[in-house]
């Protein structure tokens, strides 16, 4: 009967360690796989910018031709933006979705000398997709920043953080608030 | 198993000094400044800031109501006096994440948000509505159906103007959905099975809705009798109160201002 006890007792221990590591672990994967999720949806909505900004670049062109250094930066960073997320980097990628944030800014700003243009109704509808764009891009950083939270909690808190050390998962960052990701990067109008 | 097993995120780590910066901003944004989101809605229209009369509301909500048994869409409408400082859109998302208008699965919902002393509208748009209802088009319903109303001091008819646009947008992406029936034959059954479970459900919530009534001796409440799925989707309580399906929205739509 003891030396039974003796044997068993561990054995269930044991036993138990491991079917609750088995959901730790898999609870660990799942919430890194909703951070991987939550991250693609941010990259759908620069994609989404990405794509409006040839129409909006030939709509403004048309009004304000002595602006073609801002339409060129905002050409060229979107194309550099492409190939950084085409690298896979995404620390590149980020920062260049940051530098045609701004120079999109940029152009907003310059479009306000332009009374003809701004009343356009091609233009119009497009500055509705754009600031829906951008509050798109921020609705997907919160989300994104949540999922990550929870993940980190995770990886934080026993007894997530016992089996995080073993199998490796690592803390993440969120996104930045310097890169004011409650308020949409509002392009001012 | 190799040290790292999310690897790209691993190239961001050494911003980590932003973390701290970051859990407090995420923080704060969620609890401290941000101006809190009625918790359900008095009905599909919700007035807290008495521009509209009770039979204006009653007439939006009939409304709505009856689009809600024809499409199964849900649109909700909320005045409120004033944002004290917050931003709109975020006010809007955030209310959207809470009413969860719009079935679940169909996303189909949208709210038509007016902030009475900032004169600023905005019009949320769920998942499923996104295609019948894009950016450009809200933003234009905004600036052509609403806006010119309320400058006007018509905030009934402009409400209404914009619900029609609404209304007429949407109704097209619903008749478009059945046609895009593929895959297997449990796809084609799932709807059928949910249908039935749904029905089950439906009858005994009624039978016992009855019975309250009975004892309440009135009616009055627009789920009272009426639509099917009016009753259904009210959720599950007493009646009366009007809540979202378990629609999910994505921060689509347009904002304006008049």
């Amino acid at each position: 009967m003891s030396k039974a006890a003796v044997i068993l007792i561990p054995l269930v221990i044991i036993g138990v360690l491991i079917i609750g590591g088995f959901g730790i672990y898999n609870g660990l994967v799942s919430s890194q796989e909703e951070v991987k999720t939550s991250w693609a949806q941010v990259e759908n909505q620069y994609q989404r910018r990405a794509d409006l900004i040839p129409n909006l670049v030939e709509t403004v062109k048309g009004y304000a031709q002595q602006e073609k250094s801002v339409l060129e930066e905002v050409t060229r960073l979107r194309s550099q933006w492409g190939e950084a997320r085409q690298s896979g980097d995404i620390n590149k990628s980020l920062q260049a979705a940051q530098g045609l944030e701004n120079a999109l800014g940029r152009l907003m700003i310059v479009v306000e000398r332009y009374p003809e243009l701004k009343s356009n109704q091609n233009f119009m509808k497009l500055q509705d997709q754009l600031e829906g764009t951008e509050n798109r891009i921020s609705v997907e950083r919160k989300r994104f920043n949540e999922t990550v939270l929870n993940y980190n909690k995770k990886v934080r808190t026993f007894p997530g953080a016992l089996f995080a050390g073993i199998f490796g998962f690592e803390r993440m960052p969120l996104f930045e608030a310097e890169q004011d990701a409650k308020k949409a990067p509002k392009v001012k109008f | 198993m190799k040290g790292r097993i999310f690897e790209p995120f691993a190239l961001l780590r050494w911003k980590g000094r932003y973390l701290l910066a970051g859990l407090i901003f995420v923080l704060t944004s969620s609890f401290s400044f941000a101006l809190e989101v009625p918790s359900r809605p008095e009905g599909r229209v919700t007035d807290q800031t008495r521009t509209l009369s009770p039979s204006e509301i009653g007439a939006l909500d009939r409304k709505l109501a009856n689009f809600e048994g024809e499409t199964t869409n849900q649109i909700a409408v909320l005045l409120i006096p004033s944002l004290e400082g917050d931003s709109l859109e975020d006010y809007s998302i955030r209310l959207a994440e809470k009413w969860k208008i719009g079935q679940r699965g169909r996303n189909n919902g949208a709210i038509l948000l007016i902030v009475q002393n900032d004169h600023k509208i905005r019009i949320e748009v769920g998942y499923g509505l996104e295609g019948a209802l894009p950016d450009a088009l809200t933003g234009t319903i905004i600036r052509n159906e609403i806006a010119p109303r309320f400058r006007a001091g018509q905030f009934y008819q402009g409400i209404e103007a914009g619900i029609d646009a609404i209304m007429a947008a949407t109704k097209g992406e619903y008749k478009a959905r059945p046609q895009e029936k593929r895959g297997s034959l449990l796809a084609s059954w799932l709807p059928f099975l949910i249908l039935l479970v749904f029905f089950g459900f439906f009858a005994v919530a009624a039978s016992q809705a009855r019975r309250r009534h009975y004892h309440s001796g009135g009616s009055g409440g627009w789920t009272s009798g009426g639509g099917f799925f009016g009753g259904g989707f009210s959720g599950g309580d007493s009646g009366g109160g009007f809540s979202g399906g378990g629609g999910s929205f994505g921060g689509g739509g347009a904002s304006g201002s008049w």
